[in-house]
């Protein structure tokens, strides 16, 4: 609609701007990118030099059925947790849209209250909670129920990750269920729906596309995700990072862990492409 | 009398402190075209929403069909509105909107198909079945929302401000065809509306409300010429007032003292109270006639009492309006007065210009007498 000219075509101001963050983006984030992903096509020689020779050895060994594994688990428990974020947090949105203005301003700030604490107190705080000397087993112990084993196993972890994931989810959910048009629900309502069937058949579809990208949004930290299951989970409960962390660290093997990175840099993209073909299609349907 | 389709009783509604409907007594029979009219915020969208059952009201109760509507909601009531927005939906196409409350009523797909062609037949949107709403214009738009109600076949179409968002044009031609679609399908209408030309050419009764309260119910026509008070007689249409005191009243005439100016009718007044009167005067019930020096004054009715119903001023400033013109006179005292007249014919030998004098005139059944 605006007939104004692209700011960036001002190229004194645009330049000013720009050329700060483009070359922190490059320094810190695309050169050091650059070299992970040199490693990933290297070998470990001794104990520190690291030889670029262009061998696809590291990548031949994550077909690894060990590795696959912890890779399909990752993805597994990532897109759990998403689901199970929606779930809880929809009904979140939902009330927070719908909650006087004044109201709204505490509710979101109690979504994000979380992010104000340290991850790792967080985490440790869950711990008390769910250890088996823990706030809930003490109470299901009152009513004769438990003590569960919470803690140190993969209940843990998702349970975690929900928690730690949830604001991520609320956030762009909130917006998207805000801005729907109010009077395309009480025409909902005013045709005969009621409340449950006005938000399947008018509020989810119309803000799905806010639906997709938080649920993009929480799954791929979700993905990523190394405290969480470190700290919370058993075993059996490693995710990909807690694989690629040992790599760098205890096995020293830097080559490998930069192929696992982009392997899980790879599955990200591929996630975000995913997203975007459905929200492509979704417009063209549209038109 | 047979049991009015809606009746109001005693509404109020109030957010906090604020009394967006006060005290609202109403009746609406089956079959009406009913606009509500009134100044933005006068509360006239709330009340349509309180029937729509989209606001609760704070006090009170709404009846419709004899049935209390209380605790009803909107998806239970035998109402369907037309929003202001429309509403559309817009991930669904002309045919899915209109269908959709055929949908969730479980009506069979065939009845369905059938029912809502015959709608989109009667707002004439033939062949767009198909659309998406970002294909329609905004008074397709409207169509579809139209069509949408009515396939629902409600007892009470509610209407807020269906027009508003129309270009003139279009304006006039829906005020027509809405008025048409109301007598095919017999369905009582109700809509909301701050445009009086609006609500005075479609409705068959209207309600002006004011501040939240309802000023006055009447026909179109009765709240033109009988207004039951200023804001009424202000508002739809236009008026010069005379504020002033009663000295004759008797039943058969009344004559009021204005400042410089005196106003006779020839009825009696009811219900006053001794206290400030107004006389209202429409523009187009004025007279306008030559005035000159020794002249002859205009011939007023037999009766008028001496310098009643005539007024000395002079030309301050016309409005060319092709059909018409408006004129503002001054008076004696500075009083202001707007005077109509219709250009019955082309050219004039004698016409009205700036600084003329001229003489006001009027007959004494052109006045009405408001008391508050």
């Amino acid at each position: 609609m605006s007939t104004e000219q692209p700011w960036s075509r001002a190229k004194g101001p645009f330049a000013a701007v720009f050329t700060a963050p483009a070359l922190w983006l490059l320094f810190f984030f695309l050169v050091p990118l650059a070299i992970i992903w040199a490693y990933s096509f290297g070998t470990t020689q001794g104990l520190t030099d690291i030889d670029i020779n262009g061998t696809f050895s590291n990548y031949v060994r994550i077909a690894d059925p060990v590795y696959i594994e912890v890779f399909v688990k990752s993805l597994w428990y990532a897109a759990l947790t998403t689901f199970l974020c929606l779930v809880v947090g929809f009904p979140v949105a939902l009330a927070i849209t719908f909650s006087s203005d004044r109201q709204k301003v505490w509710l979101l700030l109690l979504i994000m209250l979380p992010f104000w604490t340290n991850l790792l107190v967080r985490t440790y705080a869950l711990m008390a909670v769910l250890r088996t000397e823990g706030f809930v087993n003490d109470m299901l112990g009152w009513v004769g129920l438990g003590p569960w084993p919470l803690l140190h196993n993969n209940f843990a972890v998702v349970f975690g990750l929900v928690y730690v994931n949830l604001p991520f989810l609320v956030l762009p959910l909130y917006s998207a269920l805000d801005r729907l048009d109010r009077s395309l629900l009480e025409a909902s309502l005013d045709l005969g729906a009621g409340h449950i069937r006005t938000i399947f058949e008018v509020v989810v579809p119309l803000a799905l596309p806010g639906i997709l990208s938080g649920l993009l949004i929480t799954f791929i930290p979700a993905l990523g995700s190394y405290l969480t299951p470190d700290l919370l989970g058993g075993p059996d409960s490693q995710m990909i990072a807690n694989v690629i962390e040992r790599q760098f660290k205890r096995a020293n093997d830097w080559p490998f862990g930069s192929a696992l990175s982009f392997i899980l840099m790879y599955l990200t993209f591929f996630a975000i492409a995913a997203q975007g073909l459905v929200a492509k299609r979704r417009k063209g349907l549209e038109q | 009398m047979a049991e009015p389709l809606i009746r109001i009783e005693g509404v109020c509604k109030r957010f906090g402190d604020f009394a967006a409907v006060d005290n609202v007594d109403l009746a609406i029979e089956e079959g009406e075209f009913f606009a509500l009219l009134g100044p933005s915020g006068c509360g006239k969208t709330t009340l349509l929403r309180m029937l729509a059952g989209l606001e609760v009201p704070t006090e009170g109760r709404i009846l419709i069909d004899g049935k209390d509507m209380e605790g009803i909601p909107p998806n239970k009531r035998p109402v369907n509105m037309v929003f202001q927005s429309y509403a559309v939906f817009p991930h669904m196409t002309v045919e899915q909107n209109v269908g959709y409350g055929l949908r969730i009523d479980g009506v069979a797909k065939d009845e369905r198909a059938q029912r809502v062609q015959e709608a989109l037949g009667l707002v004439k949107l033939d062949g767009f079945e198909k659309r998406k709403p970002d294909q329609l214009s905004g008074g397709q738009r409207q169509r579809v929302a139209l069509a949408r109600a009515l396939v629902k076949r409600p007892r009470v179409l509610l209407l807020d401000e269906p027009l508003s968002a129309l270009d003139a044009k279009l304006r006039e031609a829906m005020r027509s065809e809405l008025a048409i679609i109301q007598d095919k399908v017999g369905v009582t209408f109700v809509m909301v509306t701050h445009d009086q030309d609006e609500a005075l050419a479609m409705a068959c009764r209207c309600g002006v409300m004011n501040k939240g309260v309802l000023q006055q119910v009447a026909t179109p026509s009765d709240l033109y010429e009988y207004p039951a008070n200023r804001f009424v007689a202000d508002f739809i249409g236009s008026v010069n007032l005379f504020e002033g005191k009663l000295v004759i009243d008797e039943t058969s005439q009344a004559l009021i003292e204005a400042d410089g100016a005196r106003v006779w009718v020839d009825h009696g007044v009811t219900g006053a109270t001794g206290g400030t009167v107004w006389a209202a005067l429409r523009p187009e019930k004025i007279e306008l006639s030559h005035r000159e020096e020794g002249g002859h004054r205009p011939p007023v009715a037999a009766g008028t009492p001496e310098g009643a119903n005539m007024l000395a001023g002079t030309v301050r400033h016309y409005s060319y309006l092709g059909s018409e013109t408006v004129y503002e006179i001054e008076a004696a005292g500075g009083r202001m007065i707007k005077v109509l007249r219709s250009n019955v014919r082309r050219y004039e030998d004698r016409g009205f210009d700036y600084d003329q004098p001229v003489w006001l005139s009027w007959s004494p059944q052109s006045p009405a007498v408001l008391l508050s």
